[in-house]
C-alpha cells in the first residue's frame, strides 16, 4: 500500500486526535515521524492515502483539528517495506 | 478493624479499577516521552494523553480538548490562571470562602504591591453571596479579576458560580473559577459556565490518581503561562508555542497518571455524574439526620443536602478536632481530616477558627453502613466527652 499524503500539525497533540478523527472517519491514517522537510514544527505526522485527499481534508475540517498542511509525500512506511521483502 | 475512608474531599479512594489497569498498561505498553519522538513507544503514550484530553472534554463540556491544560493539580492550575491573568490587574474580587490555592497567590501579588484583593462574604452554611456586590465590586473603577470557589472544601457548600459569571461577563471582567470540590461531583458543562477559567484536580471528585489536574480556558482568552520550556513542538523556536495545550504544558507530562485519569473520566462518563450527585446527596442527608439532633455536635453547612457535594463538617463540644480525628481512626477506623483544611478564610466566616472542624467527606462508592458507623462513632465520642476522664480533651 502507498500513503502518498502526509498532514502535518503544530502540535503532537493535534496528530494523535486526527489520526482518530480519520480513523473514526472510516478512512486509511497513520501516525509517522514527521519528515523534517515538510515540517519542523511537531515530532509526528499523519499519513494517509492521496487518493482519499478530499475526504481527509473534509475530515480535518469538520472535527475543527489544528493542522499545519495537507502535503504530496511518498512516503516507504514499513508496511509497504515488510510487502516488498514478502 | 475494617478502613472507612472518608476523605474524599482530600483525596478520592479507592480508585476504579480500570485506572490502575490504565496506570499499568501505560507504562507496560506505552511508556515514551508524550509528543516527543516519532517511535513506537512515544506514539503510544501520546496517543493515551491525548484520547484523556478527550474522554475529560466530554466528561466536562468543553468544546474542544484544546481547552484544557494538564497540570500536576488544582493548584497549580489555579496559579497558572491566576498570575496568567493578573498582568495590568489593580484589583482582585474573590469570596470569603477561598482556599489558600487561592488566597495565598493572592496575597502574594497583594504584598508585591500588585494589585489590592477585595472579599465579598459568602455564607458557608447556605452558599449565598451577595451578588448585588459581587457585581458592585466587579463594576468599581480599576481593572479587576475575579476568583470563586464552585464548592467549599470545609462545608461543600455549592457557590452560585453561574451568576457570579453573568455578572463578570457583564463587567467585562475575567473570571476564575476553583471547581476543586465540585468536578465529578455535580454535573460541569464548562463551555456554558461563562467562566474565563477553571481549574480543577484530577485526583479528587473526577478519580484519577495524585498529580494531576487540569485548567479550562475558555477560547479567546489569553493568559500567560506559569512555566515555558520544551513541549515537543516548534523545537527551532526560543519562543514559547503561543497555541493550546502546548503553550500551557511545559516539560514531561505525567503520563501514566494522565492515562489513569483518562480511564476515571471514561467511568464517570458510563456512571453518570448526576448519579455520583445523587449518592453523595444521599450518603450527606442520611449523616446529618443520624447527627442533628445528638447532644454536644454542632454540624456546620448547608442542611439542603442538595446544595453540597457530599462534606459535612462537624464539632464535637469539649473535644479538640484533632483529638476527635484520631480517635476516629484509632477506635473505629474512620478516617476524616481535622482542623483549617487550609481554608482559614472560610473558617473565619463560619467561625469555626482557630480550631476549625473535622470534615467527613464521601465517594460514590462510601456505603449507608459506613456513614452509620461514622455518625455512631461520633455519637460515642460526644457521650464520652460528656463522662469525666473518659475521652482525653488535650489534643
Amino acid at each position: 500500500m502507498r500513503w502518498g499524503g502526509v498532514v502535518s500539525f503544530f502540535a503532537s497533540e493535534h496528530a494523535m486526535r486526527s489520526e482518530r478523527a480519520l480513523l473514526r472517519a472510516g478512512l486509511q491514517a497513520r501516525l509517522v515521524p514527521g519528515p523534517r522537510e515538510i515540517s519542523p514544527n511537531c515530532g509526528v505526522a499523519v499519513a494517509f492515502v492521496w487518493e482519499q485527499e478530499r475526504e481527509v481534508t473534509r475530515a480535518l475540517e469538520q472535527s475543527k483539528i489544528r493542522f499545519e498542511a495537507i502535503h504530496r509525500y511518498e512516503l516507504d512506511d514499513g508496511l509497504r517495506t515488510a510487502e516488498a521483502r514478502a | 478493624m475494617t478502613d472507612i475512608y472518608l476523605d474524599n474531599a482530600a483525596t478520592s479512594w479507592p480508585k476504579p479499577p480500570s485506572v490502575l489497569a490504565a496506570i499499568e498498561d501505560f507504562l507496560v505498553h506505552a511508556g515514551g516521552n508524550t509528543g516527543r519522538s516519532g517511535h513506537r513507544r512515544s506514539i503510544a503514550s501520546s496517543r493515551v494523553v491525548s484520547l484523556a484530553r478527550e474522554r475529560l472534554a466530554d466528561l466536562l463540556g468543553a468544546d474542544s480538548p484544546d481547552d484544557l491544560a494538564f497540570t500536576k493539580n488544582a493548584t497549580e492550575a489555579l496559579n497558572l490562571a491566576l498570575l496568567g491573568l493578573a498582568d495590568g490587574v489593580e484589583r482582585v474580587v474573590t469570596t470569603s470562602l477561598e482556599h489558600n490555592s487561592v488566597m495565598r497567590p493572592l496575597r502574594a501579588l497583594e504584598q508585591r504591591g500588585r494589585c489590592t484583593v477585595e472579599v465579598v462574604p459568602a455564607d458557608g452554611h447556605t452558599g449565598e453571596v451577595d451578588l448585588d456586590a459581587w457585581a458592585a465590586r466587579l463594576r468599581a473603577p480599576g481593572r479587576c479579576l475575579a476568583v470563586a470557589v464552585h464548592a467549599s472544601n470545609v462545608t461543600g457548600v455549592l457557590l452560585p458560580v453561574e451568576a457570579m459569571a453573568a455578572a463578570a461577563a457583564a463587567a467585562g471582567v475575567p473570571f476564575v473559577v476553583d471547581a476543586s470540590q465540585s468536578a465529578g461531583h455535580v454535573p460541569l458543562d464548562l463551555a456554558k459556565l461563562g467562566a474565563s477559567a477553571v481549574a480543577m484536580p484530577g485526583h479528587k471528585g473526577l478519580l484519577g490518581p495524585t498529580g494531576t489536574g487540569l485548567l479550562y480556558v475558555a477560547p479567546g482568552v489569553e493568559v500567560e503561562p506559569l512555566m515555558r520550556g520544551g513541549t515537543g513542538s516548534r523545537s527551532e523556536s526560543e519562543h514559547q508555542p503561543d497555541f493550546p495545550p502546548d503553550r500551557f504544558e511545559s516539560g514531561t507530562l505525567n503520563g501514566m497518571g494522565i492515562a489513569g485519569l483518562g480511564a476515571a473520566a471514561a467511568y464517570l462518563a458510563d456512571l453518570g455524574v448526576e448519579r455520583v450527585r445523587a449518592r453523595l446527596a444521599a450518603l450527606t442527608r442520611r449523616f446529618r439526620a443520624a447527627l442533628e439532633r445528638a447532644d454536644g455536635v454542632t454540624l456546620h453547612g448547608p442542611a439542603d443536602a442538595d446544595r453540597n457535594v457530599g462534606i459535612v463538617s462537624l464539632v464535637v463540644a469539649g473535644v479538640p478536632c484533632a483529638t476527635v480525628a484520631r480517635l476516629l481512626d484509632d477506635e473505629w477506623g474512620v478516617m476524616t481530616r481535622a482542623g483549617l483544611h487550609c481554608s482559614p478564610a472560610a473558617h473565619r466566616s463560619l467561625g469555626t477558627a482557630p480550631e476549625g472542624t473535622v470534615r467527613f467527606s464521601w465517594s460514590h462508592e462510601t456505603t449507608e453502613r459506613e456513614v452509620d458507623a461514622a455518625a455512631e462513632a461520633v455519637r460515642a465520642i460526644a457521650a464520652g466527652a460528656r463522662t469525666p476522664g473518659a475521652v482525653e480533651t488535650a489534643a
